[in-house]
């Protein structure tokens, strides 16, 4: 391995030697890890080039505008409509999201403001150990527990009909899988605030509540909303449990006990036709393309939105 | 005290005792009086327990875990521990400005505003009038008059105190805490707050703690002398200073004419505060009429 | 409403919702481990018994295809992203980097950190694909690498951040090269990058998605890294909802054993890292 700078009994006789082979060392390294950081970008360039290129066949027989508006998804007669898809991932994030974001939120308070010692530490560390699980352990005990409470309990509850499969049963996972990863974000961000904000706050006579909702949320708000929209790119990207749990229905959805498709499980749910029908497969990539751009314009708003906010709300 | 005017806010045989790691007792036993219209600085060495006393006053510890308090604080002959009286309310009427310049995350007509619109329903005039009138009250309003908008946080720290000190009397308070306001301020901004503070003192009953003997010199009507815990010495200003009553009092005075006593470092029991065990549960329940006040300390 | 009343509602409401998440984390694992307990229990042979040869449609044999594929992909995979990453982080610090590249590089390392994991299952299968060969082990191995590559870079930066700059400037004071003082940079920031190592090993062997097209979700015994072969995440997924009960029963067994090996993970990483502190000047506790 490398020579390290201990000063060996012989160090004396063969330094020049010695410091020549470590120089070689450094600049060889040197090459390596500028390599590896070059790695990140290349990778993403890769990815981006391939599926743009295995995108080309589709597009160039369909037009992109007029795939992502059909409401009609038959890849055997050559149908590649996305609508369907695409109102099942709104359906899904804006539902799970809707569930998850105030409880998110509503528990980092409790971690960060009002538990205390042993408590606290319990509490924070479950949460760690929640979101670690991989998700398709999600989808199982989905499959086991949510699938009949929803078709069995909440949907005749509402008035209303479903198999269980469906997007109100995948939304409720999702928000269970979101939840802990916002939490931690947000506990992070509220924990890393001065006491003297809390001081200055109820020094005036606030309350505690007064003094978190406009003082402590809009100091943390930069993390907060960071911590929501990487949340928010989780359930969008999220595969195994729509795959699992929505009930692969590609026709717009009439009401959210119906079963559907997200993006990603469209993926999954007909990769199986890819070798038969080659437009399929680009058709599928090209999914894959768009997810990965939302994804990207996401970060960007994010990050231009997460600016302004630490502007205002500085403190 | 020896002087004419009424005590608006007294302890009463406080003791407060930090419960951490080690256990420290960080006020032993304190009786003293505040004057009202009088200007009442807290002096000593740093770990004396200056700033414990001052944010006992109006229960501001309490965020702290592990804190036990006994013996109690009297506002205006009511008790502020032993009462049912909401805790927001006694911190209403007990202000207290933080060391640090802190403003809030919101802008600067909010920051002054933040008291009133908690306090009461007022409308849009009302606020502009008493925004106006408390900036003016700091020195602070030909500056930032015509960016009331802009964050709290844009303007330069001597700003940021006094904006602080604009916030703590828009809610109308009965006393004044301030927590060494000067220490983290250039000499320029130093002496402007010291102005401020120098006209504010006609108007309310103000306490504040200072590292600086020149500072208690120079702006207090009366001193407090506290070490480890202990009350050493109480007298109006001029007695303090030229006649110094106890021995420890004298050296401590004699030490620091000749150089300014400037020490950055917070008190010892505020610093410690690693949470591992907590009791403080209890002791805030049986107190508080509200939520426990209490935030672990590792912040 | 009353300022005090609001302020209780909404303390209460914090409590409940801490509480409503124990709940749900109770419901899940504990779910989890009945249902997959049991059976796991009844008979733990499952595990290390090979999958008979209609295991799809009867459920005959064991599992053990399903964890050793999950092993031979996921271990490889995490060393090759554990040298990779390190490798990156170390180019982020400032002795190799200017604050500018190293801004643009965490842009697009923030852009594959929030990549969905199907786009990567994606990708490598049309690389796959285009070099016309068919889905085997070893692309399970590139396509999990890629996804814990983000991952473990992001754990390792902050861990190389937060190594205290006193280490660096004693190691450059001795005469060290670039090289010889990031070597001693990671020890000193060991417990943060092996918790890292870790983390990222957990994801890796509890993600489906990439490896679902890429790994060639076999019913047999991986022969060799050209061979197809599946993971334990695969397995619950395709047997999840099989008609057959004893099919499906080896999912929850499956689940089972693999919620059994993350928490052993977090609780490993936590450990280590306590144990691995003491390298860290000034000691993070």
């Amino acid at each position: 391995m490398a020579p390290t700078t201990d000063n060996g009994r012989n160090a004396e006789t063969n330094r020049p030697d010695r410091l020549g082979r470590r120089l070689v060392i450094e600049r060889l390294s040197s090459y390596w890890i500028l390599g590896a950081g070059l790695f990140a970008i290349a990778l993403f360039g890769l990815i981006v080039l391939t599926l743009v290129q295995q995108s080309i066949p589709i597009v160039s027989e369909h037009s992109l505008l007029e795939m992502l508006t059909s409401t009609n998804w038959d890849p055997a007669q050559e149908e590649f409509g996305f609508m369907p898809a695409i109102v099942g991932t709104i359906y899904v994030t804006v539902l799970s999201m809707a569930m998850g974001t105030p409880i998110a939120i509503l528990a980092a308070i409790y971690i960060a403001e009002y538990a205390e010692g042993r408590m606290k530490v319990i509490v924070s560390s479950f949460i760690d150990v929640l979101a670690a699980i991989p998700s398709v352990i999600f989808g199982l005990v989905g499959l086991i527990v949510v699938v009949p409470f929803v078709g069995d309990y909440l949907a005749p509850a509402l008035g209303t009909h479903s198999i269980g499969l469906g997007i109100v049963t995948v939304s409720l996972v999702m928000a269970i899988i979101v939840t802990p990863f916002m939490i931690s974000l947000s506990v992070e961000s509220l924990e890393a605030l001065p006491d003297e904000l809390r001081e200055a706050s109820l020094g005036v006579g606030a309350t505690k509540w007064e003094t978190i909702r406009s003082v402590l949320l809009r100091a943390a708000g930069p993390g907060i909303f960071s911590a929501i929209l990487l949340g928010f790119g989780r359930v969008f990207g999220a595969t195994i449990v729509p795959a699992m749990l929505i009930g692969g229905q590609t026709a717009i959805p009439e009401s959210p006990f119906d079963a559907g498709e997200t993006l990603p499980s469209l993926i999954v749910n007909d990769f199986g036709e890819l070798m038969s029908i080659p437009l399929t497969q680009s058709a599928l990539i090209l999914v894959g393309l768009l997810l990965l751009v939302i994804v990207w314009l996401f970060n960007f708003g994010a990050m231009l939105i997460r600016r302004r906010l630490q502007r205002r709300w500085q403190y | 005290m020896t002087h004419d005017t009424d005590s608006v806010i007294r302890t009463d045989d406080l003791e407060v005792t930090y419960t951490g790691n080690r256990e420290i007792t960080a006020l032993n036993g304190v009786g003293v009086d505040f004057a009202e219209n009088r200007l009442t600085a807290i002096i000593g060495p740093s770990g004396c327990g200056k700033s414990t006393l001052l944010k006992s006053l109006n229960r501001l510890h309490e965020i702290q875990p592990n804190a036990e308090i006994t013996g109690d604080v009297y506002l205006e002959d009511e008790p502020v521990y032993d009462t049912d009286e909401p805790l927001p309310e006694i911190r209403r009427r007990v202000g207290y400005v933080p060391q640090k310049p802190t403003p809030l995350p919101v802008s600067i007509y909010n920051n002054v505003a933040y008291g009133p619109k908690i306090h009461g329903d007022h409308s849009r005039e009302e606020l502009d009038e008493i925004v106006e009138t408390q900036l003016r009250k700091v020195n602070l309003w030909d500056e930032v008059k015509d960016r009331l908008d802009a964050p709290g946080a844009e303007l330069s720290t001597g700003q940021i105190q006094r904006l602080c000190l604009a916030r703590s009397l828009a809610a109308e308070p009965d006393v004044l805490l301030c927590d060494e306001v000067t220490s983290a301020l250039d000499p320029i901004s130093a002496e402007q707050v010291e102005e401020t503070l120098a006209d504010l003192k006609e108007e309310y009953t103000i306490i504040m703690v200072t590292h600086s003997m020149e500072q208690a010199k120079r702006l207090a009507d009366d001193v407090i002398f506290l070490y480890l815990g202990d009350v050493v010495e109480t007298n109006d200003a001029r007695s303090f200073f030229e006649n110094p009553q106890n021995e420890r009092t004298r050296e401590f005075v004699k030490g620091h004419t000749a150089v300014e006593y400037d020490d950055g470092e917070d008190d010892v029991s505020e610093g410690d505060g690693s949470a591992d065990e907590v009791n403080g549960d209890d002791a805030d329940g049986s107190r508080s009429t509200e939520e426990t006040e209490s935030i672990p300390a590792e912040r | 409403m009353n300022r005090y009343t609001e302020q209780r509602i909404f303390a209460f409401l914090a409590r409940a919702s801490a509480a409503l998440i124990l709940a749900v984390l109770a419901i899940v694992v504990g779910v989890t481990i009945y249902r997959g307990g049991r059976v796991f229990l009844t008979d733990p042979a499952v595990v290390i018994t090979p999958p008979g040869s209609r295991y799809m449609l009867d459920g005959g044999g064991g599992f053990l295809h399903a964890v050793l594929g999950s092993l031979f992909i996921v271990v490889p995979a995490t060393i090759v992203a554990m040298i990779l990453s390190l490798s990156t982080a170390v180019y982020l610090q400032s002795d190799y980097s200017s604050e500018r590249t190293s801004d643009v590089i965490n842009m697009f390392l923030n852009v594959l950190w929030g990549t969905p994991p199907i786009v990567y299952g994606v990708f490598v299968l049309t690389i796959i694909i285009a070099v016309g060969a068919q889905t085997s082990l070893i692309f399970g191995v590139i396509a999990i690498a890629i996804f814990q590559y983000p991952i473990m870079t992001r754990y390792a930066d902050e861990a190389l951040r937060s190594a205290p700059d006193a280490v660096k400037e004693a190691s450059y004071g001795l005469g060290a090269t670039r090289f010889e003082t990031a070597k001693v940079t990671i020890r000193a920031a060991l417990p943060g990058v092996i918790a890292g190592i870790i983390m990222g090993f957990a994801r890796g062997i509890g993600d489906a998605a990439t490896v679902l097209f890429t790994a060639g979700r076999s019913t047999q015994m991986p022969g060799g890294p050209f061979d197809p072969a599946t993971t334990l995440p695969i397995l619950i997924f395709e047997q999840a909802a099989s008609f057959n009960a004893e099919v499906r029963s080896h999912a929850y067994a499956a689940s089972f054993v693999l919620i059994v090996a993350v928490l052993a993970l977090i609780v490993a990483s936590k450990l280590l890292a306590g144990r691995y502190a003491r390298f860290t000047p000034g000691g993070r506790q």
